[in-house]
């Protein structure tokens, strides 16, 4: 399969369902990835499969602050950089650029960066979702190393970490990209075809491709479409009425309210968000919880709301779509389950809730 | 906003792509008298007629209008149309980042030809703190002109611009050394808020107007003086308040989205709704807004115009190809309505005056809906009562994706072609036809405020939120009254504060709004500071 302008479209709608209302607004990174397909021509994606096992991955991800990326756009050489640090770290020839992240603009980065270095992209990536830190990821639970780490910003700085915990790479980083302006463009948990297929998601872009796909193109309704063919749940369909933002030790957290319409009059549905959509709660009863992925729907243009844009009067339709197996494990939970942010809540499957 | 300083009369004008309408409203806001006039194919020669007739129609002496008002379309049809639009040099100071996606890279291949005289990116730009990105280097800028064909205009965008326009305003000062003063330069810090590209089209498009409203403001003071009037004048802008002559010569892509902006606040005026849905059926087009405590609801999501995506914050709107002018066709069984309009040509074409175009002015006349024309409508009625359905059907389906709240709601029906709208809908508690409705955009134009805006990111670090805050609100009431408000009566009507996600930080991005009455500028140059006299409202 080659990504060509309007698989990026698709890709970018499927990141925003993915995203779970974090991981930043895909528009911009749709616009990039556009862009550098339109100049440099379209990007195959390849299984693991189908590559050799001994191979070098790189998965790429943008890190920092979402505001930042939409004023100071990033060169064009990062990738370039990125892969020739991780190259000369690792004496071998890097194969293929990975998302990090499906969802939210690293879902669709790495469509840029793969069409100006001509490397294929990898049909897979390391979370199935977004999540706010760079431990965050399914290769932690099987004790894969985040080392080396290549940050780089739009100078031509190159930032090159080897760390003890994948903690600590998030630690150094975060403070690197505050340094480097709000923003850092990172290669991290450099690994084997081998490696990859068993820490990371299989056939999770091409799977974001088509959920993108099918939301773009139904003209009703359509989430409909999504409760269809990725096991979504729909939560409630009404208006925005209530958004609640505060700082938490300079993190952005929040609340927003829906008044169901329609079937779901009469409902109200609450979400707690840090970044991400993490609790949805329905009449005082919790119906969803991180890891799940939960994710609100514009009702008019069928595209994903990102919690930056949420507004009062907004009419929408929440769905929530179950997690990658894995981070339902007491390990996953651990990592980067409801407790983990901070709330007194246990994790129970989306299916068990509703 | 009832209390109005000065008691001279104000004369509001909307240039609609069909009829451009003219009102002409006391100091306490009642309306005098009122005109509507083909718009023409010049649309200022539309402006003259109808100002001329809505002062024969008033009996009031052009000496005695202190205010005009007007909205128009001149802007958003030159981009619409790609014509007349001014050739842009860009500069962007943003090296060595930003390279990813140089300007007018996603533009509409024919908008950008049409446009685009050349661009570059030179070493500069400003991070989130206002720090350098890059020290500024101007050095290739004299090469980048001389490599240019022709140029009208000069756009120069800097990363976060309204954290600090220091490269702008210093890249503006080297290229007026290079190619002097004559030639229109534009700074995105003017023109927009947080969002490179969004903003840098914005500016591009501003820019790639100077001509058209230069040529526009000068043509409308000639109308206006021509009739006898000496007034201050002021554009509407796309947030339903005004602007001054020298703002839309600076800043004319302020002005798309004006026509809706003022027929939402005419009709808020005229039906004494604060909140509801508001029907404009012109005479090729209809739109379908929202009226949220006085104001139009504004949208939430990026604004294209002319393909291009922009940051505007405009009216939250659904729009269709509807009016009094949309030709006919099909059978009773399956009629057809637009999008084809014969626009401000329907008193010569249009089957009630004689002409040979079916219309649905013609299908509505038919069907008893309303009595216009010198002829009698050839239409069916069986044929008249199904294109009736459907233009109910249309406007049923509008109103349904622009409701927000679960309940009935009124609608107030305004515009000339709002015959078009049924007496009643499904969920709408009551369809409000208030007077002068056909001249609501006029009105609304007339009885607009002046608003500020600010969006900007603020450092709380050291001075604490409450300080941030209040300074955010005093910038945003000083643009307002920058923009010719009077301060005594200017306050905040919208404040939004965001903080930055993945990242830690000190910094609050504040969205900040002030409007307040128009000062008496008539009588005090500087528009304001004038103590209050016996006989002001």
């Amino acid at each position: 399969m080659l990504i060509d302008a309007r698989t990026v479209a698709s890709l970018a709608a499927g990141a925003g369902v993915f995203g779970g209302g974090g991981g930043g607004d895909p528009g911009l990174s749709e616009m990039l990835a556009a862009h550098a397909v339109a100049v440099h021509g379209p990007v195959p994606l390849v299984s693991l499969q189908d590559l050799d096992s001994e191979a070098l991955l790189v998965p790429i991800a943008y890190v920092g602050a979402t505001t930042v990326i939409q004023e100071k756009l990033p060169n064009g050489i990062e990738g370039d950089l990125i892969r020739e640090w991780m190259e000369r770290l690792l004496d071998r020839p890097v194969a293929a650029f990975m998302s990090a992240e499906l969802g939210g603009l690293n879902g669709v980065m790495p469509v840029a960066w793969c069409a100006r270095a001509g490397l294929p992209m990898v049909d897979a990536d390391l979370m199935a979702r977004a999540f706010p830190e760079l431990q965050m990821v399914i290769p932690t639970l099987h004790g894969q190393e985040i080392s080396p780490v290549v940050a780089v910003d739009e100078r031509g700085n190159v930032g090159v970490f080897t760390t003890i915990t994948n903690e600590w790479a998030e630690k150094l980083v975060r403070a690197t990209a505050v340094a480097m302006g709000g923003t850092a463009t990172v290669g991290v948990y450099p690994m084997t075809v081998a490696d990859a297929r068993r820490v990371s998601v299989q056939g999770s872009i091409s799977r974001s491709i088509d959920v993108g796909q099918a939301l773009l193109a139904s003209s009703h309704d359509p989430t409909a479409e999504l409760v269809e063919r990725i096991g979504a749940v729909r939560l409630i369909e009404g208006k925005l009425i209530d958004v609640h933002r505060r700082t938490k030790d300079g993190w952005p957290v929040g609340s927003a309210a829906i008044e169901g319409t329609g079937p779901d009059q009469g409902q109200i549905l609450r979400i707690e968000f840090q970044n991400e959509n993490l609790i949805a709660i329905r009449n005082g009863e919790p119906v969803a919880t991180v890891p799940d992925i939960i994710t609100v729907v514009d009702i008019h243009t069928g595209r994903p709301v990102v919690t930056e844009i949420l507004r009062y009067g907004q009419r929408v339709t929440v769905i929530a779509l179950p997690c990658d197996r894995i981070w339902r494990t007491d390990r996953g939970l651990e990592l980067a389950g409801p407790r983990r942010f901070g709330y007194d809540l246990d994790y129970l499957p989306l299916e068990s809730r509703v | 906003m009832t209390q109005r300083t000065g008691s001279g009369l104000r004369l509001g004008i909307d240039v609609g792509g069909t009829n451009t309408d003219a009102v002409v409203l006391d100091a306490g806001d009642q309306v005098l008298a009122k005109a509507k006039e083909p718009t023409s194919v010049d649309a200022t020669a539309g402006i003259g007629e109808a100002v001329r007739t809505v002062l024969d129609n008033s009996n009031c002496p052009p000496a005695s209008i202190s205010h005009v008002m007007i909205g128009t379309t001149h802007a958003t049809n030159a981009i619409l149309e790609r014509a007349k639009l001014g050739r842009v040099a860009v500069i962007r100071v943003a090296g060595p980042a930003t390279h990813m996606l140089p300007p007018m890279a996603n533009w509409p291949d024919d908008l950008r030809e049409s446009v685009e005289a050349g661009s570059v990116i030179i070493p500069g730009g400003a991070e989130m703190d206002g720090t350098d990105v890059y020290p500024l280097d101007v050095a290739s800028l004299g090469g980048f002109f001389a490599s240019l064909d022709r140029f009208d205009a000069v756009a120069i965008v800097s990363t976060f611009a309204p954290v600090t326009n220091r490269h702008e305003v210093r890249t503006r000062e080297a290229v007026i050394g290079l190619i002097g003063r004559g030639i229109p330069i534009v700074l995105s810090s003017e023109v927009g808020s947080i969002g490179l590209i969004e903003r840098e089209n914005a500016t591009i498009l501003n820019a790639a107007l100077a001509r058209v409203a230069a040529r526009v403001t000068r043509a409308v003071q000639q109308a206006i003086a021509s009739r006898g009037i000496d007034a201050t004048t002021y554009f509407a802008q796309n947030d339903g308040t005004l602007m001054s002559l020298d703002y839309v010569r600076r800043l004319p892509v302020l002005t798309i989205g004006s026509g809706p902006a003022n027929s939402i606040r005419g009709a808020a005026y005229l039906s004494g709704c604060d909140n509801a849905i508001v029907v404009d059926v012109g005479g090729t087009s209809a739109d379908v807004g929202v009226l949220a405590s006085g104001f139009p609801r504004i949208s939430a999501l990026p604004v294209e115009i002319g393909g291009v995506r922009t940051n505007f914050r405009m009216p939250d709107l659904v729009s269709m190809a509807l009016g009094g002018g949309s030709v006919v066709g099909g059978t009773p069984d399956a009629p057809v309505v637009g999008p084809a309009s014969v626009g401000f040509r329907i008193a010569e074409t249009a089957r009630v005056f004689g002409g040979t175009v079916t219309t649905a002015t013609d299908a509505a006349v038919a069907a008893g809906r309303c009595r216009i024309g010198t002829h009698p409508s050839p239409v069916e009625r069986a044929m008249a009562g199904s294109v009736m359905d459907l233009v109910g059907s249309m406007i049923t389906d509008a109103v349904d994706r622009v409701k927000l709240a679960p309940g009935d709601q009124p609608l107030v029906a305004v515009g000339g072609g709002s015959f078009l709208i049924p007496d009643s809908l499904p969920g709408v508690s009551g369809v409000i036809r208030p007077r002068h409705y056909e001249v609501a955009n006029a009105i609304g134009a007339a009885i607009a405020s002046v608003s500020g805006n600010i969006d900007q990111i603020y450092d709380v670090a050291g001075v604490g939120r409450a300080a941030v805050l209040s300074r955010a609100r005093t910038d945003a009431i000083r643009q307002a009254v920058l923009h010719g408000a009077d301060p005594e009566g200017t306050e905040v009507v919208d404040l939004e504060e965001l903080s930055l996600q993945y990242l830690p930080s000190s910094r609050l991005r504040i969205r900040a709004k002030a409007a307040g009455p128009l000062a008496a500028a008539a009588t005090t140059p500087d528009g304001y500071g004038r103590p209050r006299e016996p006989g002001d409202f």
